[in-house]
């Protein structure tokens, strides 16, 4: 982005005239303001609305489809219907911890966007300790489930809060050390250098490098589960046991913040995955097919066709993988809180300091010629998983007696 | 450099201004009639007995202290991993693996120790 700027202020007269320092301070706010309203708020909505019509259509029931063409502005009603409701702030509460801890939840998740990479060159910094940095950011939202659980001064809201705070701080153990492999395996901590190590091609991906990173992956994606506070981890907020955890005294646009942020969270999963394993941003020859079908010329197009795709690409992964972790919330049974805590320290940990010595093993005795032979061999291997996946659900679609409707809309 | 960590200020400016700013033009538009019973705590119905900032259960304590001892460790662990390809171009890399194993060794142990101990059970037996 500091290119960016630097061009258009060499691009554009009228900028020259201004300082430089406002010239900066105003495309700071310009771009913070366009992630907010254009990326974070719209994909929070869409999700609360898919998850909603996908827990419908699970369950056997239809989901929210009257406000809007089926639904879709469901969550733009539900924004202003609790964008008009009362604030209510407890009498027992402390008053001042009530009401800032939405701000370190929102916060927390919202400053994670500032080291996603979009395409090549949509990132807003390009930190070169990006991977720290967004371990950095998770662990401010703690901090805002244990205040609001505290300050609440309600028993549920605190039960929820120390779960919450003990279940996130657990599942850190074993993420961090699974982005060391990462860092290990790369050589780098800047998230772009990271994507650039991979490549377009599932055999080019971090999953199939090795086996080790391919057990680090699944480590990986339960404990983002954990620490985004999904289901089948959502002991926090277990609406059956604990009304609804470290959120129940919230009401009104506070309330609402904390499912904002869930739901932003659910997207940064995706997108932490994406990057670390998935081959990020990368769309191999995609870009310059498109620049040579629409025949651009102008340097400005051109760089705008290239990142358009490769945007395309990430969100396609990401979205892939969103809508797995929705799909994972209403099929799996929510665990006991013991079980939790034994799935972490009992398996991930062990397993992750085992994957770690084992990959650094790797990288000292393996050589090069043999990391490619096994690339290939656990892309087959995931291919035929995949395979053997479809198979299966087109044998289910075959032989089973329920009626499938396959029109999502239907 | 600083570029960088001036996004991260502003992003923070402005996560924490979109929601005064809501709040504070919500304030303008929703009721507010606070009654007695609405400002209680919310307990299923019942009358809430007690504070709940009361003592709480030690193995939160466990799991804090524990998790603070491997954060501390993944944080020792960042600059080694960084440059640890770069020492395995230089021909040192066994020197840096046997390095790296004996410091893992070391938590490991007391992982082990921690695990035997029983607290990494959540319900721990207390009385044998």
């Amino acid at each position: 982005m500091e290119n960016f700027i630097t061009n258009m202020i060499a691009q554009c007269s009228w900028l020259q005239s201004l300082p430089k320092w406002v010239v900066v301070f105003g495309f700071q706010i310009f771009f913070s303001v366009l992630i907010l309203f254009a990326f974070v708020a719209i994909f929070a909505m869409l999700a609360g609305y898919v998850e909603r019509r996908v827990a419908g259509r699970i369950q056997s029931r239809i989901g929210p489809n009257r406000v809007g063409p089926q639904g879709i502005l469901q969550s733009l009603a539900d924004g202003i219907k609790v964008f008009l409701k009362e604030d209510v702030v407890p009498t027992a509460a402390d008053p001042i911890l009530f009401r800032i801890a939405p701000y370190f939840v929102f916060v927390g998740m919202f400053l994670a966007f500032v080291a996603i990479p979009f395409s090549a060159q949509w990132v807003i910094s390009d930190f070169n300790l990006g991977i720290f940095y967004l371990l950095a950011c998770e662990a401010l939202v703690v901090i805002g489930i244990v205040m609001s659980g505290w300050a609440s001064n309600n028993k549920w809201s605190l039960i929820g809060g120390m779960r919450s705070a003990a279940q996130i701080v657990s599942y850190e153990v074993p993420v961090s050390l699974t982005i060391l492999m990462i860092v290990l395996w790369c050589g780098t901590m800047d998230i772009q250098q990271i994507i650039l190590s991979q490549g377009p091609m599932p055999w080019h991906w971090h999953v199939f490098q090795n086996p080790f990173l391919f057990i680090g992956f699944f480590i990986f994606f339960i404990g983002s589960l954990a620490e985004g506070n999904r289901m089948p981890f959502d002991m926090p907020e277990a609406e059956s046991e604990l009304v609804s955890g470290y959120n129940t005294e919230y009401s009104g646009f506070r309330f609402i913040i904390f499912f904002f942020a869930e739901f932003a969270n659910l997207y940064l999963i995706g997108a932490i995955v994406t990057i670390l394993f998935l081959g990020g941003w990368q769309a191999g020859v995609l870009p310059e097919f498109f620049v040579s079908i629409f025949g651009a010329e102008n340097p400005w197009i051109v760089a705008l066709i290239k990142n358009f795709t490769q945007l395309f690409v990430f969100q396609a992964k990401a979205l892939v993988l969103v809508f797995v972790i929705i799909q994972l919330r209403w099929t799996l049974p929510r665990v006991r809180v013991d079980q939790l805590m034994a799935l972490c320290w009992k398996y991930l940990v062990p397993i992750s300091f085992v994957n770690l010595l084992a990959i650094s093993f790797w990288v000292v005795f393996v050589p090069e010629i043999g990391t490619k032979i096994t690339a290939g061999v656990m892309t087959t291997f995931g291919a035929i998983i995949f395979i053997y996946f479809f198979y299966r659900v087109y044998w289910q679609l075959k032989f089973s007696k329920a009626k499938i409707r396959m029109n999502p809309f239907s | 450099m600083l570029f960088n960590y001036s996004n991260v200020l502003i992003f923070s400016l402005v996560g924490v201004g979109f929601i005064l700013v809501t709040l504070l033009v919500g304030s303008l538009m929703r009721p507010k009639n606070p009654t007695p019973e609405k400002l209680s705590t919310y307990e299923c119905g019942e009358e809430p007995i007690g504070s709940a900032w009361m003592n709480f259960n030690i193995r939160f304590y466990v799991i804090a202290l524990v998790f603070v001892i491997f954060d501390v460790e993944v944080v020792f662990m960042f600059p080694v991993v960084r440059v640890f390809k770069e020492w395995v171009a230089n021909g040192t890399g066994v020197v840096v693996l046997v390095e790296m194993f004996i410091f893992l060794l070391i938590l490991i142990m007391g992982f082990i120790y921690v695990w035997a101990k029983g607290d990494l059970n959540w319900f721990k037996k207390i009385m044998k």
